[in-house]
This record gives structure tokens, C-alpha cells and sequence, in this order.
């Protein structure tokens, strides 16, 4: 069944991006509201369940690309939204049919809204990744062999380029230098699709999923249920752990916010190690979960998402561990967003603790 | 001698102060108009402690007078909002989250125009001085009174909203305001942008309130500077209110917080002032109200100030009781205390109630609260006491052990010992702690800028940092000797390159009354 987003979605749909997004992709509120005033400008977006993308559809991803601490001060405009898509279409030659989220968490869960709202166009109910990662090329089309490129992106200037590429990694690589100096913040479009492609290589239902876990944490508060309990059961993930947060560490290295967290529970202490997005959980020293299954620090009482630019000392938090998309614990997509593609030496770590048995080859992570 | 006076919503305190001394202190119901009820406080301190006008070298005061204003959309000027930064920021113009009432209270225009700088401050566009008279033609045509400037990236480089201010007030003439957005925000575009609006629009009205308040003391036969306290307990001349009038919001929780902490002799603690229906926690470092890091909604408007980090609890003294459970609120009986309460001959068990039963206060008939079982009592004492220091506990910095402060009539309910803290302090004349809040006498300056540090100079970089905050506070009237760094913070900022790193430094120092007279 399709359904319609309509501006009122957008709150419960921004703070379910936030959860789904591990502490990665920023501030929702920025781009909740561009979502909305697209919508009010351009009308209601169709949302169309993967099963019925047809065959011959044409897919592009749409996503922001760059620092959000910037676009929190450089505002995007709609413009460089749809830009790229055009700019696809016509190296394509063929006219785009649907849009798709590359990454369901934090502003590139709503910026897809704007641009579909602006092209007139039906987005998919479904994305590249089932939850956040940093990098480009960390998106689940990339193991079924589609490309990235050609790859647009854009900038507010009317700047706009179009990247062909021997493989996704060189597109995150030269797209990331030209994101950099076009103010850090632009708007980019690829991974061309079929409809057949689409439905073999996204993750489904991920839209619907966000604004089920935003409306239920909104109704939980409202109702006085735990709403914490809620996400668990809706993510089909466990909480495993509650506690204080009583250090926070942060630096930048090689482009990313990379640090950690400790966390003191009743008697245990755990330790989240991000990089953007939580990436490993240890209890007293022991990995419990690791990327790319999902690690969620929510506000004990009240549900919030937290960021992990927005952590600090003295937080309640609860710790919820989620299982990624299946396809994500192959050798070749441990490889690409396992821990030892990030520097974490440990092997992937499933949400309910168990170790998975194929481990990435020492040359494909490093 | 110096004078501190709040204004209240429902109360103005005075006080009259020799250095950190109280002298006299006074309580009244705050009236309608400004100047009949500071006239009536300062009247009244003088009949409790004689003065002579010229014996007092400054009066210092806090009011609720502005952000009352904005709550109740009254009394704000026709403003307009003009950004700098065509052509990014086109898809949320200025104004787009307000709430319909208020745009339509301040009449409010926006305008979009050229300028604005990158991250790194190379220009996003060159500013149009046509574009700019245009604008200005247009908000002369609807009647705009006073204009908001922002700039993409202006706490980077602040260049062109002085260049745009000029441009305007060349057409508009020097009866309509400007505000600039890099004066009053910090990084954050639409935040800064809702602040900087909101200061326009109460610019008129900060002229009637300080003309009033003036007139008020003057009358008084005071000839001493008039100060009003800001957000973070800090002090602001007249002529800084008239074009900041924003940066007073939250002069009532800082100033009862600031209050608490000179009467305790305390300047790192942590303050609970409980009311009738909430406890408020805060944090005060080196004398200052810890900031809240998050977004601040004012009125339905998301904004970036400069407020303190503060976190109610539905415990207070009108707060229902649970027989059964022994729970305390979140349902108060509020202002009818005085009826429903059992020592007053009420049907309600409230936290009074308790207290008087167990010896902590004497208000009412005891008598009637004698039925209570001394057990029972003691257990919601103890939740309270849970429950406070639990709400501190969330609020501190590190695990690193802080004093406690009670203040507020409400602080008989807390027990003297916390958990987890220890003995609770209960400073004197914790009833007017917020005019002596007001009464003291310092100024500061904030920096907050994103900077690129290359590599073995960030400490130079920090250096010219710091040395760029003490510059501030001394422009604003600290005594170059006593001016001190009180907060510093360093947030390395995530993609981008060249060690991008947001800096936060706040300098403050005591005023300098030889400058200021």
C-alpha cells in the first residue's frame, strides 16, 4: 500500500530518522523543516512500498553530503535539492521515475521528502542502508555491483557536477574534496537504478518504520508508557543497557568526529565508541555490539534520541542494541562497514551478542 | 551603598546593599506600571535603612518586563527580517517556525538579499547595494519600525551585516533600529535569526522601560547608573538595553541562582529553589549559571540564547501527597495552598502539610496534620530528598562532590542531609535572593566562532581567543585587572578539514564604577 506524507508526519518522521541514525547524521530539525516547507510549497509526497516499483522505474538516491554542523548555518536551498537529479537525467538521458533515500537516519531521511516533493515525484518507502553510516559508498546497492556513479552534487551556487568513477569508494574520495570546497554542505544524487534493481538492493519499509518509532516514542510519552520500550519492540532489537553518562571524549581525526562515551550502569560500565554513528558497545571491556548492527542512546525517561554531538555528562540513558539487514553480516559487507574497516579491532558483534563466524579478510579491511 | 531590585511576574524584591552586606530588604506585589512600583520599593528601603540619594553608586535590576512582552505578543514593534546569504538559504526564509500570532503581533516582513560567508569566511556572494535600497524602500512602505540583519556565518566574519546595517540606515533614517545578528547569537543561523528578531521587536518598548525606570529612580533623588541584569547574571548598562533588550530573558532564574550563592559564599555549587509547585535546579561555576547547551524555545521560538541550564521537578510546597504511596506531586494545589492545605483547614494533604507535621515549619495549625504517622512523614521527606538529589545529580558537570543551596519558600521541605551531597546550605534572607542576585556587580564578554587551527598553533590560536573575550568584557565596563575566563570550550567539528574546531570563551570582571560614572 502507498501512503502520503504529509507536513504533520514530518516531526515523528524526523525523530524516528534520529533513532534509526545511531547518534550519526545530525541535527533533524533542520532538515524536518525543509521537508515540511516543500511539502507546503509543492504539495504531498506519494510513498511507494517496494514491491510496487516497477520493473523498468528509474531510481536515483538523494542525499546531503558534508557537515551538519554547517548546514545548521548555511541552509540549504531547494534548488540544489532537485539540481542534481536534473543533472542525472540528463546524463542518463532518461527522465527519473522515483526517488530514494541512500541513508534512513538523521537529515537524509528528510531531505529525500524535499527533493520528491519538489520534483514531483513518488519516493520509495525503503533505503540504501537501514540505518546511518558515514561514507558514501557504505550503502547495500554497492554489494550488488551498482555504481554510484555518475554521481551529481550540488551546491546553492548553481555549481553542479557529475562524477564518473571506477568504483564507489573513488566517488566517496573526489566527491568528498569537491563537498569540501564547495562550502562543505552540498546535495548529491546516484546509484542509479531499475525498479528490479531497487527491490533486490535497498532495505524496505524504512520510511514507514521511522515514523512508526517517532509517532509510537510521541504516543508512548503521551499515554505514560515507557517509550523506550516501545522502540525496542518495533526494532525487534533488546535494551541492554541503562545507566549515567559520566565521560565523553571527542576529537577529530582524518575528517570525523571520532570518540567515546562511558556510561555507568548499577554495576557494570559500558563504553560507546563513535565515529559519527555508535559503532562499538563494551561492557567492562567486552564487545556486547558492534557495527553494522544498530546501537541506540535514547533519553531514559523521555525517548529522545541523543546525537553524539549531543552527549554529555550526566545524561539517563538507556542503550538499545538492533539487527541490521542481514546482508550486512556477509564477508564483503563486514569488509565495508564492519569494526576493522573503522580501526576496531574486534570481530562484528550481533545485537544479542553473538560473534559472527565470517570474519572480513585481513585484505579486504584494511 | 548600591540597590538591587527584581521585578517579578508577581513580586518585586529590593535590596540595599553595602558591598556584600544587606542592609534593608523589601517585598511588594509588582504593579502595572513600571515606575509606581520601584518608586514604592526604594521609598520603602529607605524608611528600613536611611540613605541619601547620593550615597548609592548604582542601582542594579532584573525584570521579566520583556520576555512578559513576547509571551503575551503585546507592546512589540512592526520588524522586519533581512538575511544576507542569497543565494543558499532560499528553501527557509527568516520567520518560517514562528508561530502564526506572533508574525502577526510584529507585523513582520522578510526579506531575502545577497552576502554571507562560507564556513571558512570566503564570501558566498557579494552584497547588493541595490538590492539591499529596495528592500528597505518596501519595509519603509509597510511601516517597519525595526529591522533584524542576519548573516550565513556572521559569529565567522560580521563584515557585511555592518556594511548591510549602514546601507539601510541610509534609507530607512535614525529613527528605525537595527539589530545585527552577530551581536546577539552564536553559531546556529535560524536561532540566531529568531533572537535577533525578537530583540527588534522589544526595542521600542526597551526605550519606555528604561525612560521608566530611569524617571523611576531619578525621582528618588539617585543619580547613580542603572544597570539591568542579562541572561547569565552579568550586568548591562541603559544604553546596552535599549539596543539588547533580549538579553534579559532569563534574569529571574540567574539572578536567584547568582543570589543563592553570594548569600551561601559558595561560587561553585549547585542551587534547588523550590517554590510552590517546582523545584528548580541549577549549576552555578565560579559564581555564573551553567548555559544550557540545547536549543531554548521562548514563546513557541526556537532560539540559541544565553540561558541557564536549569531543570524543574514537580515537587513544591503546594504539591498533593500520595497516602498511599507516599509520592509527592506533580499536582500542586498552586496558589490555593492557603485554603486546601490540612494546617489550613483544607482537605488536601500537601507537601506543607508534611513538613509542619514533622517540626520543619510552623505555618498554619499543626494540630491538624498531628494524625500523620511519624513513619509515613519521614518516608515522604526522604522521597523528596531522593528525588532533589537525584535531579542535582543529573545536573552536575562530573561526579566530582558539589554543596547544595536551598532557596525559595518551598526549601523547609528539604531534609538538611542529601543523598549522595551531604548537608544542604540555607543562607539568609533566601526570600529576596533574586534582588540580591540582581545586586552584584560584574560584566563579561563571550566569543563563540568556528576556527580553522593549523597544525602546532592551537595554542596561540586559543590565546587570541581569550585575549579577544577579555577585550569584550572590558568594552562592556570590567575593570581590566579583575577580568577573569569563567567558561571555555572546544568542539572539534566533524568533516571538515584543517582542524575546524568551534571555540566558546567567556570573560567577566567586576564593573569598573569609575568607568561607567
Amino acid at each position: 500500500m502507498s501512503w502520503t506524507i504529509t507536513p504533520d508526519l514530518i516531526p515523528g518522521l524526523a525523530r524516528g530518522a534520529a533513532v534509526l541514525g545511531t547518534g550519526g547524521g545530525g541535527d533533524p530539525y533542520i532538515g524536518g523543516l525543509l521537508a515540511a516547507q516543500a511539502l507546503r510549497q509543492h504539495g504531498d509526497v506519494t510513498v511507494v512500498p517496494l514491491r510496487d516499483v516497477p520493473d523498468d522505474a528509474v531510481v536515483l538516491t538523494v542525499a546531503m553530503m558534508g557537515a551538519p554542523t554547517v548546514m545548521v548555518e548555511k541552509l540549504p536551498s531547494l534548488d540544489e535539492v532537485v539540481a542534481p537529479v536534473h543533472a542525472l537525467e540528463a546524463s542518463l538521458g532518461r527522465a527519473v521515475t522515483h526517488i530514494a533515500c541512500a541513508e534512513v537516519g538523521g537529515v537524509n531521511s528528510t531531505i529525500p521528502i524535499a527533493a520528491a516533493a519538489a520534483l514531483g515525484l513518488p519516493l520509495i518507502d525503503g533505503d540504501g542502508m537501514g540505518r546511518a553510516f558515514p561514507e558514501l559508498q557504505m550503502v547495500l546497492p554497492t554489494l550488488y555491483g551498482i555504481n554510484a556513479s555518475p554521481l551529481a552534487f550540488s551546491d546553492e551556487k548553481g555549481n553542479v557536477g557529475v562524477l564518473n568513477t571506477i568504483d564507489n569508494s573513488w566517488t566517496e574520495r573526489i566527491a568528498r574534496v569537491a563537498c569540501v570546497e564547495m562550502g562543505c554542505s552540498v546535495m548529491i544524487s546516484g546509484f542509479a537504478m531499475s525498479g528490479s534493481q531497487a527491490r533486490e538492493a535497498l532495505v524496505g519499509d524504512s520510511l514507514s518504520l521511522c515514523s512508526e518509532i517517532g509517532e509510537g516514542i510521541a504516543a508512548a510519552r503521551e499515554a505514560k508508557a515507557d517509550p523506550v520500550a516501545d522502540t525496542v519492540r518495533l526494532l525487534g532489537g533488546r535494551e541492554f543497557f541503562a545507566g549515567k553518562v559520566v565521560d565523553v571524549q571527542r576529537a577529530t581525526t582524518t575528517g570525523f568526529a571520532r570518540g567515546r562515551a562511558r556510561v555507568e550502569g548499577a554495576d557494570t560500565t559500558l563504553e560507546l565508541l563513535f565515529q559519527n554513528e555508535h559503532l562499538v558497545a563494551e561492557v567492562d571491556g567486552n564487545p556486547v555490539v558492534t557495527t553494522p548492527d544498530l546501537i541506540i542512546v535514547l533519553e531514559h525517561d523521555s525517548g529522545e534520541p541523543i546525537t553524539t554531538e549531543g552527549l554529555r555528562y550526566g545524561q539517563r540513558v538507556r542503550v538499545i542494541a538492533a539487527p541490521s539487514d542481514e546482508r550486512w553480516h556477509s564477508a564483503q559487507a563486514l569488509a565495508m562497514v564492519g569494526p576493522g574497516y573503522f580501526g576496531y579491532d574486534t570481530p562484528s558483534h550481533r545485537f544479542d551478542g553473538s560473534v559472527d563466524a565470517v570474519e572480513p579478510s585481513d585484505e579486504a579491511a584494511a | 551603598m548600591h540597590i538591587g531590585i527584581d521585578v517579578g511576574g508577581t513580586n518585586t524584591d529590593a535590596v540595599l546593599m553595602d558591598d556584600t552586606r544587606t542592609l534593608a530588604a523589601v517585598k511588594h506585589a509588582t504593579t502595572p506600571d513600571v515606575t509606581t512600583g520601584i518608586v514604592q520599593a526604594i521609598g520603602d528601603l529607605r524608611a528600613g535603612h536611611h540613605f541619601d540619594g547620593s550615597e548609592i553608586t548604582a542601582v542594579m535590576i532584573g525584570t521579566t518586563h520583556f520576555i512578559n512582552a513576547l509571551v503575551q505578543a503585546k507592546r512589540l514593534a512592526p520588524t522586519a527580517a533581512l538575511r544576507l546569504g542569497l543565494p543558499a538559504t532560499q528553501a527557509l526564509p527568516p520567520l518560517v517556525d514562528w508561530p502564526a500570532e506572533l508574525v502577526e503581533a510584529i507585523s513582520a516582513r522578510s526579506y531575502l538579499a545577497h552576502g554571507g560567508y562560507e564556513f571558512d569566511g570566503r564570501p558566498i556572494s557579494p552584497l547588493d547595494p541595490e538590492e539591499l535600497r529596495a528592500h528597505a524602500a518596501d519595509m519603509r512602505a509597510n511601516g517597519i519600525r525595526s529591522v533584524a540583519i542576519s548573516s550565513v556565518f556572521s559569529p565567522v566574519n560580521h563584515d557585511l551585516e555592518v556594511e548591510a546595517a549602514r546601507i539601510v540606515a541610509e534609507e530607512l533614517g535614525p529613527d528605525v533600529a537595527i539589530s545585527l545578528s552577530h551581536e546577539i547569537g552564536r553559531i546556529g543561523l535560524l536561532e540566531r535569526e529568531n533572537a535577533t528578531i525578537i530583540n527588534a521587536a522589544l526595542r521600542e518598548l526597551a526605550s519606555e522601560i528604561v525612560d521608566g525606570l530611569t524617571a523611576a529612580v531619578r525621582k528618588q533623588g539617585i543619580e547613580a547608573p542603572i544597570f539591568l541584569s542579562q541572561n547569565d547574571g552579568t550586568l548591562m548598562d541603559e544604553e546596552y538595553v535599549r539596543l539588547y533588550p533580549v538579553a534579559t530573558f532569563a534574569s529571574g532564574p540567574t539572578n536567584s541562582m547568582r543570589g543563592a550563592a553570594m548569600t551561601s559564599g559558595l561560587d561553585t555549587c549547585a542551587v534547588v529553589d523550590i517554590g510552590g509547585t517546582t523545584s528548580d535546579v541549577g549549576l552555578l561555576i565560579n559564581g555564573f549559571p551553567r548555559e544550557t547547551s540545547n536549543e531554548v524555545k521562548v514563546a513557541g521560538i526556537r532560539t540559541n540564547f544565553r540561558m541557564p541550564d536549569v531543570l524543574s521537578i514537580g515537587i513544591g510546597g503546594g504539591s498533593i501527597v500520595n497516602l498511599e504511596t507516599a509520592e509527592v506531586g506533580p499536582e500542586s494545589v498552586g496558589y490555593r495552598l492557603m485554603t486546601e492545605a490540612l494546617v489550613f483547614g483544607g482537605s488536601t494533604l500537601t507537601a506543607t502539610d508534611v513538613a509542619v507535621a514533622a517540626g520543619r515549619a510552623d505555618i498554619g495549625d499543626a494540630s491538624k496534620v498531628a494524625h500523620l504517622d511519624p513513619e509515613f512523614v519521614e518516608r515522604v521527606l526522604s522521597r523528596i530528598a531522593d528525588r532533589v538529589a537525584e535531579a542535582v545529580d543529573r545536573m552536575r558537570t562530573s561526579p566530582e562532590p558539589i554543596p547544595v543551596v536551598a532557596v525559595g519558600g518551598g526549601s523547609v521541605l528539604l531534609s538538611d542531609e542529601l543523598p549522595l551531597f551531604g548537608s544542604v546550605h540555607r543562607p539568609e534572607n533566601f526570600a529576596v535572593a533574586n534582588a540580591i542576585g540582581a545586586s552584584i556587580a560584574q560584566v563579561g564578554g563571550e566569543i563563540d566562532k568556528v576556527y580553522a587551527i593549523e597544525p602546532g598553533r592551537r595554542e596561540a590560536a586559543i590565546a587570541e581567543v581569550r585575549a579577544e573575550a577579555v577585550d569584550k568584557a572590558i568594552a562592556a565596563g570590567a575593570s581590566p585587572g579583575s577580568v577573569s575566563i569563567v567558561d571555555f570550550d572546544e568542539i572539534p567539528i566533524p568533516y571538515l578539514p584543517g582542524n575546524a574546531t568551534r571555540i566558546r570563551v567567556k570573560a567577566v570582571g567586576d564593573l569598573d564604577m569609575a568607568v561607567v560614572r
